[in-house]
C-alpha cells in the first residue's frame, strides 16, 4: 500500500519533469518555421524573364550542373536587405553560385538595389507575379535552397543568411552536396 | 458611456468584416459559395493562426486569387486543396487528413479521455467495494 502511495504522489512530478523536458527542448524551435513541401524535388519548372533584361527568359535548362543556392529576394523585404552584404560577400568569397529570384518585386527598384548594394547572384530570375515562389512554398523572404547539380533541392533555409547560418548550416550542407567544397574554410 | 462603448465596438467590427478586400465574379452561385468554402478552410502560412479568408497578408491574397482562378477553370475543392498541400504541407489545411504523421493529433483526445474514464471507473469500483467491505465489518460488530 505504501508503494501505491509512492507511485501516485509521484506521478505529478513525472508529468512536471516531461514538460519540462519538452518544453526546454521547444526553446530553441521557430514555431513559425515550416518544412519545406519540395525537398528531393526537382526546382518546380518555370519559364520567367532576365531581371536585368525583360525580354530574356530563363528555364530550368539554365540552372548550374553544380550545386548552388536559390535565394529567394525582394526590395520591399526589410530582412533582405540585412542579407544582402552577406550575400555580397559570400559570392566573392567561396566558389559556390547564388541565383536570385527576385519576388513580387518592381524591376526598377530592383536593379537599383542590386546596383547600389552590390550583385552577388550568378544570374537573376524576375518572378513579378510570384507563381515560382508559390510552387516553392515560398511564404517568408528571404529563402534559401540549396539544391544539387540535377536540380534537386536538398534544404531550405528560412530568414537571414548570417556568418552564423553560413557556418553551421549553408556551408556543411553545400559540402555535402559537393566534396570540391571540402576545403572551404569557415567565414569570419 | 454606454453609447460610447457600442460606438466603439461596432467601429470595430467595420474593421473586422473589411479584412478580403477584393471581389470575384463567379459564374455561378455554387462557384462562389465554393470559394468561401476553401478560403475559409486554408491556412495563411504567414500569418499563421489566420484563414486566407481572413488575412491581408499579400500571400494570402495571392492564393486567394489561385483559388479563385482555379474554381472558374473547373477544379475541384479536392485539386484545388491538393495543389496548396504540394506547396505548403498538412499546415496549410485547417481539417488535416488522417494519417500516420497526424494520428496524434487525431487521436489524442480520444486516448486522453479513455485513459480519464478508465481512472475514474477503477476508482469508483474500489470505493464500493471498501463500503461493502465497512458495512459487512459493521454488521460483524452489530452480530458480536
Amino acid at each position: 500500500m505504501a508503494n501505491k502511495k509512492v507511485i501516485i504522489t509521484s506521478i505529478p512530478i513525472v508529468i512536471f519533469t516531461a514538460l519540462v523536458v519538452v518544453f526546454w527542448f521547444s526553446l530553441g524551435n521557430d514555431p513559425t518555421e515550416l518544412p519545406s513541401q519540395r525537398i528531393g524535388k526537382e526546382v518546380p519548372e518555370f519559364r520567367l524573364s532576365n531581371l536585368h533584361n525583360a525580354e530574356e527568359f530563363f528555364t530550368n535548362q539554365d540552372l548550374p550542373n553544380k550545386p548552388f543556392l536559390l535565394n529567394v529576394w525582394a526590395t520591399w523585404c526589410v530582412s533582405c536587405h540585412v542579407e544582402h552584404p552577406y550575400l555580397v560577400r559570400f559570392a566573392n568569397q567561396y566558389p559556390i553560385p547564388i541565383i536570385g529570384l527576385n519576388y513580387k518585386d518592381e524591376r526598377v527598384d530592383a536593379l537599383k538595389y542590386l546596383q547600389k548594394g552590390g550583385d552577388p547572384y550568378l544570374f537573376s530570375i524576375a518572378d513579378e507575379q510570384g507563381t515560382m515562389g508559390i510552387d516553392l512554398g515560398v511564404y517568408g523572404a528571404p529563402e534559401t535552397f540549396l539544391v544539387d547539380g540535377n536540380g534537386v533541392i536538398h534544404h531550405r533555409y528560412v530568414g537571414v543568411i548570417d556568418n552564423r547560418v553560413w557556418n553551421t548550416i549553408i556551408l556543411p550542407k553545400m559540402k555535402e552536396l559537393d566534396p570540391n567544397l571540402e576545403q572551404l574554410e569557415a567565414a569570419e | 458611456m454606454k453609447k460610447l462603448i457600442l460606438i466603439i465596438c461596432a467601429l470595430m467590427m467595420a474593421q473586422l468584416a473589411q479584412a478580403v478586400i477584393e471581389t470575384y465574379d463567379f459564374d455561378s452561385e455554387e462557384q462562389e459559395q465554393l470559394y468561401y468554402e476553401i478560403i475559409n478552410e486554408l491556412r495563411c502560412p504567414k500569418c499563421q493562426n489566420q484563414t486566407i479568408a481572413d488575412s491581408d497578408a499579400p500571400l494570402s491574397r495571392d492564393l486567394r486569387f489561385i483559388v479563385q482562378q482555379k474554381i472558374k477553370a473547373g477544379e475541384s475543392k479536392r485539386q484545388i486543396l491538393a495543389y496548396m498541400q504540394e506547396r505548403y504541407g498538412d499546415f496549410v489545411l485547417y481539417d488535416p487528413p488522417l494519417q500516420p504523421a497526424n494520428y496524434i493529433l487525431w487521436f489524442s483526445p480520444l486516448i486522453i479521455f479513455l485513459v480519464i474514464l478508465a481512472v475514474v471507473v477503477a476508482r469508483v469500483g474500489r470505493r464500493k467495494v471498501t463500503l461493502e467491505d465497512e458495512s459487512n465489518r459493521a454488521d460483524k460488530e452489530k452480530g458480536e
